[in-house]
């Protein structure tokens, strides 16, 4: 068997024989093997731990960016309808950049659900296997002679071992994934503390630079229509007091 | 024969199911020799989607091991690289 089955079946082998490792008395080997595919059950729960962890973490920070969006579109109008289009414009240049993370994170909050869900259902199979193993080591102990038992063990421990194996790989893929998100995490938390999506009223001196990243990140364009579609909705509906925005323009 | 689907599960195929398998095995060779990308992602979809429409899902507390291990469905051209080579997952002569 050629490629990724030899691999593997080398994977599953080292695992089989390593469930089998204590090999003097059969009754200890099927007892240390129970143990070892326990163990291994306990590990995947906490993979799916961990990956519901990272979930989260993603989750928290959709509800702060969608609360930050909400935030700088009324920014916006207000500085609109107070006549400070340069600070509008801004406000909408960071709207936009939340909203494409905002897509972007919704993509990895659905991937790591999907991981979870993978995972959960390994756990699952491998819990129905152990038991099954359970079962057939009490058999293979009350009825078996020594050298018969050692056959019925190895035939019962490579299905578990399999198992296992394939467990650890779900879970490598996983752990994988959920490396890449909370380095995707990270970036947004960064861009956060940068002040990207803070109150545009009270940006400090980092503003500047905020604003060239800004400005190569987002497309005009789509400003410059969210700009014009304000613009024409403030118009036909009469310009609100703009009263907060006063202290923004300093900053702007 | 079984196969296991990596972190999927396992299913028991009749030798007729085996024999298309087989021949989207040696296809996902091909693909992934002459570095079709598309064509490869095609060709795997279409034999996890026979596996999955012809075989037998093993229940969850079977003990049998798998005669052949069929990478996971999320496999990448380049992992596919180092799994998809020589006769494939099943070889040609059993």
């Amino acid at each position: 068997m050629a490629g990724m089955s030899g691999r593997m079946s080398t994977v599953i082998k080292a695992k089989v024989s390593k469930l089998l490792d204590r090999a003097e008395d059969p009754q200890e080997t099927l007892d240390y093997s129970y143990q070892k595919q326990l163990e291994s059950l306990q590990k995947v729960k906490k993979g799916i731990a961990d990956v519901v962890t990272a979930k989260k973490r993603l989750q928290m920070q959709q509800e702060k960016l969608e609360q930050s969006v909400v935030k700088l579109d009324t920014q916006a109008r207000q500085a609109l309808s107070a006549g400070n289009e340069e600070l509008a414009r801004t406000a909408l240049e960071r709207k936009q950049l939340g909203q494409t993370e905002l897509q972007s994170l919704d993509t990895q909050v659905s991937e790591l659900e999907g991981q979870q869900q993978k995972l959960t259902e390994s756990e699952k199979r491998l819990r129905a296997k152990i038991e099954s193993f359970r079962t057939k080591k009490e058999v293979i102990k009350a009825q078996y002679s020594a050298a018969e038992a050692q056959v019925r063990i190895s035939e019962a421990a490579t299905g578990v071992g399999e198992e296992m194996a394939d467990v650890g790989l779900a879970m490598q893929r996983a752990v994988d994934k959920t490396e890449n998100m909370k380095a995707r995490a990270s970036a947004v938390e960064e861009l956060e503390a940068a002040g990207t999506f803070e109150d545009l009223t009270q940006l400090g001196s980092g503003q500047d630079d905020i604003d060239r990243q800004l400005a190569e990140l987002t497309t005009g364009s789509e400003v410059d229509d969210e700009l014009a579609k304000m613009r024409a909705e403030l118009g036909s509906g009469g310009a609100p007091g703009g009263g907060q925005l006063e202290a923004g323009k300093g900053g702007a | 024969m079984i196969v296991r689907i990596m972190t999927e599960g396992q299913y028991r195929l009749t030798d007729d199911v085996r024999a298309r398998v087989n021949d989207l095995d040696n296809r996902c060779v091909e693909a992934v020799e002459r570095g079709d990308e598309p064509a490869f992602h095609a060709i795997f979809e279409e034999l996890l989607a026979l596996i999955h429409a012809e075989g037998e899902a093993l229940p969850d507390d079977d003990l049998e091991g798998s005669d052949v291990l069929v990478p996971p469905p999320d496999t990448s051209f380049a992992e596919a690289a180092a799994d998809f080579s020589g006769e494939g997952l099943i070889p040609d002569s059993p």
